[in-house]
């Protein structure tokens, strides 16, 4: 069952993105860059959480989960040891995926040459 | 029906059938991507015994080797554009965008090539990540307490 929530929520989230682009002038970067704002926007409330309990590894494909980690890594901070939590914690949860992306992204350049 | 009317009504509903497909194509990639996504969790939390938030990073960790793995190869550019956002949402279209940024200006160099162009497609979402995150995590401090 979660296998097909999962398959809803991250299609669904494709489809708003894919609507959006054939209806508007905004770039992929635009899009992308409003999704994780509307990510951490929906972790206000908690809804987020909610998804991910919902639709499983479904919610944390999308890039909106970006936005959610973002601001659940502040917030748990920022539990801990008040407010300057928010500046320090803002990365625990997405470190490893940023360095990660960038190191694989850097190795692959340098690895492979460009096709042209 | 006259050929004049006929190419005005095709020219009408062209390019919502389009747009339609587009939308078919994009829910059927990304859903998919998000059952590969699901399945990664559930192979990493089951066999090989992680926690669960470690396989999520594990999960993310994965779909981005892959994407930056098949931008580099070279066909990963042609799966974009043929499921546009299916690809893009994903967390797959953030590996994408930073290898192919990188590899593109590649040959101006190591510094002023790689270096200051890698982030140059997802800067932004890395920027609007973190102020969003910052201002709504403020809010939610303030009013909530955390």
């Amino acid at each position: 069952m979660i296998y097909f929530n999962a398959f809803i929520f991250s299609g669904l989230v494709c489809v708003i993105g894919q609507i959006i682009m054939d209806n508007s002038k905004l770039t992929p970067g635009h899009i992308t860059s409003l999704f994780v704002v509307t990510g951490a926007f929906l972790d206000l409330f908690n809804i987020y959480d909610k998804i991910v309990l919902w639709a499983g590894g479904g919610a944390m494909v999308p890039i909106t989960s970006f936005g959610h980690l973002l601001i659940h890594g502040a917030l748990d901070k920022a539990k801990d040891v008040g407010f300057m939590g928010l500046a320090m914690g803002m990365f625990d949860l997405t470190a490893s995926g940023i360095t990660a992306t960038i190191i694989i992204a850097f190795f692959m350049t340098a690895i492979f040459k460009a096709k042209d | 029906m006259q050929k004049k009317e006929y190419d005005k009504l095709v020219k009408k509903h062209k390019p919502n059938e389009k747009k339609f497909l587009n939308i078919v194509k994009a829910f059927s990639i990304g859903g998919t991507i998000g059952i590969i996504g699901h399945a990664l969790l559930e192979f990493y939390v089951n066999t090989l015994e992680v926690t669960s938030k470690d396989a999520a990073t594990l999960v993310i960790i994965t779909l981005v080797f892959f994407a930056s793995l098949f931008t580099a190869l070279g066909f990963f550019d042609n799966w974009v554009s043929f499921g546009r956002a299916g690809f893009i949402i994903p967390i797959t279209g953030f590996a994408h965008g930073m290898t192919s940024a990188a590899i593109e200006y590649r040959g101006e160099g190591l510094i002023t090539g790689i270096g200051s162009n890698i982030f140059k497609l997802t800067g932004s979402v890395i920027l609007y990540g973190i102020v969003s995150a910052y201002i709504f995590g403020l809010i939610r401090f303030l009013l909530f307490g955390g």
